[in-house]
């Protein structure tokens, strides 16, 4: 029965009730036709005794604190062995009295982060500034030297080696990225020529490879007796690395703006650097925040490679503890440790980007 | 020549001399002859692909002419950035998609160019933004994004922007032509307006009433070429030109 209304008086009406609700949510999504029930009743079935034993293993049966494997259950995790080693995992070979540092430049790394992700922090100006001398601060406080005891780069691993190339390669793809990119669209020939030319090489070498060449190679075009240290050499790869690929990401944003904004900005006087920081930028890298992320989770997994050449990240440090002889069989629960790392500071940048996306759609598309 | 030349006539604010354009191999512009005196309106019009449009983005150098001479209020335009620049600075620019900046808000569209290139201070900035905000009667709109304006509101807001520079010369290039039947008016009132407080303009467009009711004088162009020019009653009565003929029968027949 639709009841009419005179033209012009008709109101705002609810839905019908059978098109809203958890019941209709069922029938619509899971009961929809014969063979997509059977499909839920099987994935049902198979969450009910998939689940509970699989947080039985990994909580309720598990072991927590012990000295060795044969402290723990044999039918549960067995996460004495990580708790054990938690310190490792953390700070890898940092020699002990020196760990104050790490949580230091850790703490410190929180505070340049919150100045550069939160737009309404107080006192921001002063956080940027900080942010960007953090860098050569944390630097300083790693490796020591004027007054600080030094630390060989070597002793770097676990998660600080992986914050520690992953931010580095972060905090400097995204500017070199945005360099290249315009240079590719330069008029100069010059300038050009030598961003394709640098892009598509490194594009088109394997991280392991460029790895190597830190390694090994590079000390024989350096003069002989300069000792260019091994993690620097790894984050200027990493660092050039991903700058390639986020040079393509921001390519991408500045082909998808209408040519009309560079015009508006040259018709009203701006100069090429002011049209290209205040008009063109902005608008290219909203366009551009879900490839841009993307190529930060990329380097950030990638830096797992290292241990390629020695160095000890923190799965490097995970498939160094699986074959200690008192902690035997333990390769589940450290490479579940390290997946879950990974993936909590991964699903956060993912979560942040999703954030900064929604912020800055200011309701229009051209 | 010498880069920089003073005109002995004060009253003649754009020089086009002898001027050829051509894309690749394709000759756009052939051997344009312009002088526009200040205060002057002048309504361009012709089919398209005529080089109407291109040969108005030469004025602010949004195109580079091959050959000839092109000297806006006494600088000429060549290869030097700080002479182009100079010139942008003074001769605004009306575009047919309006080309707001759509992560600005309405207000900071206005300020922008004011802060950045005449180093004026933000408060001053704003309170000019408004007054011509009030000028093209949207001054409640300031803090929207342009995406939420319509149409013939965001060509208003882009007139507007361009005002904020204060400049000599004001192009147009076919303002109305994205534009709802309904939000045409609107934004020629403002031009009108505009006229006749005694800007110097220079408009491309097909909307022949406005022509009528403030060119000084019409240029038609086909091929690259100016065919005819004239004042508007001439213009419009009586066409010289064979092709001129044509082409007014055919946007006022109907």
């Amino acid at each position: 029965m639709t009841q009419h209304y005179a033209p012009g008086t008709h109101p705002d009406l609810p839905p019908p009730s059978n098109t809203v609700g958890p019941i209709h949510w069922l029938r619509v999504n899971l009961f929809s036709s014969i063979p997509n029930t059977i499909v839920s009743l099987i994935a049902i079935y198979l969450l009910i005794i998939s689940v509970p034993a699989a947080i039985d293993w990994l909580f309720f049966k598990a072991t927590y604190v012990g000295e060795s494997r044969n402290d723990c259950a044999r039918d549960g995790a067995c996460w004495a062995f990580i708790s054990e080693r938690f310190q490792l995992f953390v700070y890898g070979f940092y020699p002990q009295a020196e760990r104050w540092r790490v949580d230091l430049s850790a703490v410190l790394l929180g505070v340049a982060i919150a100045a550069v992700l939160w737009q309404n922090m107080p006192g921001r100006k002063w956080g940027l500034i900080f942010a960007a001398i953090y860098p050569f601060l944390a630097g300083w406080l790693l490796t020591g030297g004027m007054g600080l005891t030094p630390v060989d780069t070597n002793d770097f691993g676990g998660v600080m080696l992986t914050v520690v190339i992953g931010i580095t390669g972060i905090a400097f793809s995204l500017p070199i990225g945005i360099l290249l990119a315009l240079g590719r669209q330069s008029d100069l020939p010059i300038i050009k020529y030598f961003s394709i030319g640098f892009i598509e090489f490194i594009r088109g070498v394997p991280l392991i490879t460029l790895l190597f060449v830190a390694s090994t190679m590079l000390s024989y075009f350096l003069p002989p007796g300069s000792n260019f240290d091994l993690l620097l050499r790894v984050l200027i790869m990493v660092t050039l690395f991903a700058s390639a690929y986020m040079a393509e990401v921001i390519r991408g944003g500045l082909q998808a703006l209408p040519k009309g904004q560079k015009e508006a900005a040259d018709s009203l006087g701006l100069n090429y650097w002011q049209a290209m920081r205040l008009i063109i930028l902005p608008q290219a890298l909203t366009i551009s925040i879900p490839g841009i992320v993307n190529t930060f989770i990329g380097l950030y997994k990638d830096t797992s490679l290292v241990v390629i050449i020695g160095l000890l990240d923190v799965l490097g440090v995970g498939r160094a503890s699986v074959s200690d002889t008192a902690w035997v069989g333990l390769s589940t629960e450290v490479y579940l440790f390290v997946a879950v790392f990974f993936f909590i500071t991964c699903f956060g940048m993912a979560r942040y980007s999703l954030f900064l996306e929604n912020k800055l759609n200011t309701g229009h598309k051209h | 020549m010498s880069e920089t030349q003073t005109n002995a006539n004060n009253d003649i604010c754009i020089q086009i001399q002898d001027m050829h354009k051509w894309y690749g191999e394709f000759h756009v512009l052939k051997d344009i002859n312009l002088e526009v005196c200040k205060g002057e309106k002048i309504v361009v019009c012709g089919p398209s692909g005529s080089g109407k449009s291109t040969m108005i983005r030469c004025i602010n150098r949004l195109e580079e002419h091959q050959q000839g001479h092109i000297i806006v209020d006494g600088t000429e335009l060549t290869n030097d950035l700080k002479n182009i620049d100079a010139v942008r600075s003074e001769v605004g620019m009306c575009f047919q998609h309006f080309n707001l900046f759509p992560h600005l808000t309405i207000l900071e569209n206005c300020t922008l160019a004011p802060i950045w290139v005449r180093k004026m201070p933000r408060k001053e900035a704003e309170e000019i933004a408004m007054h011509y905000l009030e000028r093209v009667k949207i001054p409640d709109q300031a803090h929207k994004y342009p995406g939420q304006l319509s149409g013939g509101q965001q060509q208003r807001v882009a007139i507007a922007r361009s005002l904020c520079m204060k400049p000599n010369i004001m192009l147009f290039d076919e303002p109305t032509s994205a534009l709802d039947p309904e939000m045409i008016k609107e934004v020629l009132d403002t031009m009108v307006e505009l006229a006749n407080e005694g800007m110097t303009m220079i408009c491309v467009t097909h909307e022949m009433g406005f022509a009528k009711q403030v060119a000084d004088r019409v240029i038609f162009m086909d091929g690259g070429e100016i065919i005819e020019e004239n004042n508007p009653t001439e213009f419009f009565d009586n066409p010289q030109h064979e092709r001129t003929k044509l082409f007014l029968s055919q946007i006022l027949g109907h």
